[in-house]
């Protein structure tokens, strides 16, 4: 009662929020934070889609994140040639429904890419991503040519002050961060923040200037509009790929927030870790990027 | 009878297998299955003897199917089935719609020239070396034009299409691609030949054929004795002269009437332009050959052939001579297994430190052994025009100069994906043999080395792990070193596939590489436990 009671009081604060977007520029996003009833939802038991139905109706519906004519970039991890009960990229499933939704609130065109580390075209088929996006309407973008990706520059960051960005990054209206959780060899653990690897060319620059403080970096770039954690698969163990299907469990569960250092907290909990022992997170955090401290943010708990 | 169709009929497939072959090697969008490949290649003289004589199979079929080819009909293959024989006719074509119009005259075969270099070719064969196949092969040669000039020029016009679409938010016909530039030297060796090639085609037609190529002059010796043959009939013949100005083979001489079949291409030029109805192509007749000299009031149409243009005998006297020279620099000490690293960048400041010790170039997976390797590639690069990460490309030195334009498992560039078998699946010669997927994931090409004075978590004290993170089987794992993780290698799993190397993000030297096998063994299979889930059904951590 007391979560239906939030969900409609939300709707004229959804509102309120939109139309700061729509008034104040993407860059005010943040700002509007506050006016929400939930900063962070947390979805367990179902199947990738009915959950993400779930969570993105508990957030006020996708139209808080998506306006008609806009154009949205959906930014799953893809990054390597296997099937998804491998746990190592993105549930189709989800980024299917994800590219559902953004066209149901009425996006121009919706775009998914990754910048991969297998072969990208193996990739995007073996994963399941492909065919997933191509059926719901949506486009798949490469992401393999350095001739994607534009040079920006940006203050903020302590290691990181340029990069290359891929176009879709820099051009479209609306950016939704889709990671899936999984143990990580180089960063300890993989989530939102680390998925924005994903988006820029010059990735050994990142492991070459301290890794974790690049990822915290970005952010002073961007901040995705929405994050949504895929927990459904998790590879546990020997991540960022995995050895054999040993090491993924099945947890069916979903994050989703506009606060992209909470969603990796609260993710990582799931996973078992302590956030403030991921560096990035920690830094993140300290930077003033979000909130990493999870009894300061108001959590909606969903279970199927 | 009208012989005419069978120019038509040469046209048409010659180029069918022209734009066949030349896609194979262009593709760089993964346009083909294996079979395609294997089939597309199939008729292909020089891999189907090597295939044949290593991986007996199916190769023995397509090479009786071309030697018998021959003995019918001629050296059809030169102008049917040889891309780099109708390339050059491609040239001749262009020449001769030049505004300056070519026309063929007859010269004398360069028989002592021919046999010895197919003698040169052919004898190293035996002492296991084929590096002068490499070099010489028309197929390879054609793959190596191809995938080193061609293909890049597709690219751009791909890539400039390609931004005009992504412009337009269209991402679905076309996409940007990015090309590895090859050694300067193998560009440079395959652009001589080209221009080489090019030049011949230009000005003499099939001299390149009737000259070098080991192929030509293989088939030239069955073709002497082909069953179907062109003749001149010696009462209907004019002697007009405009067989021989037509024949690129430049092997027709009018004066005696006569046709050098070890040079004819049967490219059926002369039965096209006869207008005697002089020239004939039939089963060979049982009468014995009549060679008298024609007399009479036609003789006065006779031409003299013309003298051997002696500077271009020069040409390819001395061109002979440095390809000779080039094969007698294989130093014996320059082969693979020698305890010399290579180095060959030199060490900026503020760089990685310490030099990379090789002391074995990685050969692909279903090579089974570097000398395996070197001894049956021709370097004709359809593996490394099919392998989808890019790693595969020609080598310069790393073999040593035996192995000079084979490919190599290059780990600056790419790295070989452990579900890819796709260089085996696709060799044409059996220089890399067809492996399963489950073989190629207990297969060890190379093994892992570290060093950890370069690498990024000893020198700059941060967390690095790419080299883990790519891993297939975690023979590179993280280890605690202080408040940081360092890498730790297994030899034992490591498959060799170089993903640690390609991802290691310092320069010009990597902390971690893989250094080849010279002989391929067999990997452990990674031991894994399965992994638990702490959290109960439905509960929160939060």
């Amino acid at each position: 009662m007391e979560r239906r009671k939030f969900i409609t009081s939300g709707i004229g604060a959804g509102l309120a929020t939109g139309a700061a977007i729509t008034f104040g520029g993407i860059d005010n996003l943040i700002a509007g934070n506050a006016a929400l009833p939930y900063d962070l939802i947390a979805v367990r038991g179902g199947e990738p889609d009915v959950m993400f139905d779930k969570g993105i109706e508990a957030l006020g519906g996708m139209s808080q994140f998506v306006k008609p004519g806009q154009k949205v970039v959906i930014k799953p991890n893809i990054g390597w040639d296997r099937v998804p009960e491998r746990g190592a990229n993105t549930n189709p499933v989800l980024v299917k429904r994800i590219v559902e939704q953004c066209l149901k609130a009425g996006a121009k065109e919706v775009f998914v890419f990754d910048h991969t580390c297998h072969e990208w075209t193996k990739c995007y088929k073996n994963s399941g991503i492909e065919a997933a996006v191509v059926a719901a309407g949506g486009k798949m973008v490469p992401g393999d040519s350095e001739r994607y990706y534009q040079k920006v520059n940006f203050s903020g960051g302590s290691k990181l002050k340029e990069m290359k960005v891929h176009e879709l990054i820099m051009n479209s209206d609306v950016f939704i961060n889709v990671p899936i959780l999984k143990h990580h060899s180089s960063s300890k653990i993989s989530i939102c923040m680390k998925n924005m690897m994903g988006c820029v060319w010059d990735r050994g620059f990142w492991h070459k200037n301290d890794l974790h403080q690049c990822i915290a970096d970005f952010l002073h770039y961007k901040k995705p509009h929405l994050n949504v954690v895929d927990a459904y698969y998790v590879l546990k163990q020997n991540g960022p790929m995995g050895v054999s299907l040993d090491d993924v469990i099945t947890m069916k569960s979903l994050i989703l927030s506009r606060d992209i250092v909470a969603a990796d907290s609260a993710a990582t909990k799931f996973f078992g870790k302590d956030p403030a022992d991921i560096n990035h997170i920690q830094m993140a955090s300290a930077a003033g990027l979000g909130i990493m401290d999870l009894s300061k943010i108001n959590i909606n708990r969903i279970n199927l | 009878m009208n012989f005419s169709f069978l120019k038509k009929l040469r046209v048409v497939l010659a180029i069918f297998f022209l734009v066949l072959l030349a896609l194979l090697f262009i593709d760089f969008r993964k346009s083909f299955s294996k079979e395609f490949y294997l089939w597309s290649v199939s008729l292909q003289f020089v891999p189907a003897m090597l295939k044949a004589y290593f991986v007996p199979g199916v190769a023995i079929l397509s090479i009786t199917f071309i030697l018998l080819l021959t003995l019918f009909f001629g050296r059809v293959y030169c102008s049917v089935l040889c891309p780099l024989g109708i390339l050059q006719d491609v040239i001749s074509w262009i020449s001769g719609k030049s505004k300056k119009k070519r026309r063929y005259k007859y010269h004398k075969a360069w028989t002592i020239g021919r046999y010895i270099l197919l003698t040169i070719v052919i004898s190293p064969l035996l002492f296991g070396s084929v590096t002068m196949v490499t070099l010489l092969d028309p197929y390879s040669l054609f793959g190596r034009i191809s995938t080193t000039l061609f293909k890049p020029v597709a690219v751009v016009l791909n890539n400039i299409l390609a931004a005009g679409f992504a412009k337009a938010d269209v991402y679905n016909w076309l996409y940007r691609y990015d090309m590895i530039a090859v050694y300067p030297a193998i560009l440079i060796i395959t652009t001589l030949f080209l221009a080489g090639i090019g030049y011949t085609s230009f000005t003499r037609g099939r001299l390149y054929c009737n000259t070098i190529c080991p192929v030509g002059t293989f088939l030239g010796l069955i073709s002497r004795f082909a069953i179907f043959k062109i003749k001149i009939s010696k009462q209907d013949c004019t002697h007009c002269g405009r067989c021989a100005r037509a024949c690129k083979a430049e092997c027709i001489e009018v004066k005696s009437q006569t046709i050098d079949y070890s040079r004819c291409v049967a490219c059926f030029n002369c039965l096209t332009v006869c207008s005697d109805k002089a020239m004939t192509y039939n089963p060979k007749s049982l009468k014995p050959f009549v060679m008298a000299e024609g007399t009479g009031p036609k003789a006065a149409h006779k031409k003299v052939a013309s003298p051997p243009d002696s500077s271009k005998r020069k040409f390819l006297v001395t061109s002979l001579v440095g390809i000779a020279a080039l094969y007698g620099f294989k130093a014996p000490d320059s082969i693979p297994g020698d305890k010399k690293p290579k180095l060959i960048v030199p060490k900026p400041k503020g760089e990685s430190t310490v030099p990379e010790v090789k002391t074995s170039a990685v050969s692909p997976p279903g090579s089974r052994s570097v000398e395996r390797f070197n001894k049956i590639c021709t370097g004709c690069s359809l593996c490394v025009s099919a392998c989808p990460t890019k790693v595969l490309q020609p080598s310069f030195l790393q073999y040593g100069m035996i192995g000079m334009m084979q490919p190599h498992m290059d780990y600056h560039k790419g790295l070989c994906e452990f579900d890819c078998t796709l260089c085996s699946d696709v060799c044409p010669t059996g220089a890399i043999v067809p492996i399963t997927m489950d073989a190629k994931h207990l297969l060890q090409i190379g093994q892992v080395h570290f060093e950890k004075k370069n690498c990024i978590v000893e020198v700059e004290k941060t967390d690095c792990g790419a080299c883990s993170e790519h891993c297939p089987t975690k023979a590179v794992h993280m280890i605690p070193y202080g408040k940081l993780f360092i890498p730790e290698v297994d030899q034992k799993i490591c498959v060799g596939c170089g993903a640690c190397e390609y991802a290691c993000p310092t320069t010009p030297f990597k902390a971690i590489y893989v250094n080849g096998n010279p002989i391929h063994l067999a990997a452990e299979k990674p031991k894994t436990e399965k992994a638990k889930n702490a959290l109960k059904e439905g509960e929160f951590p939060f």
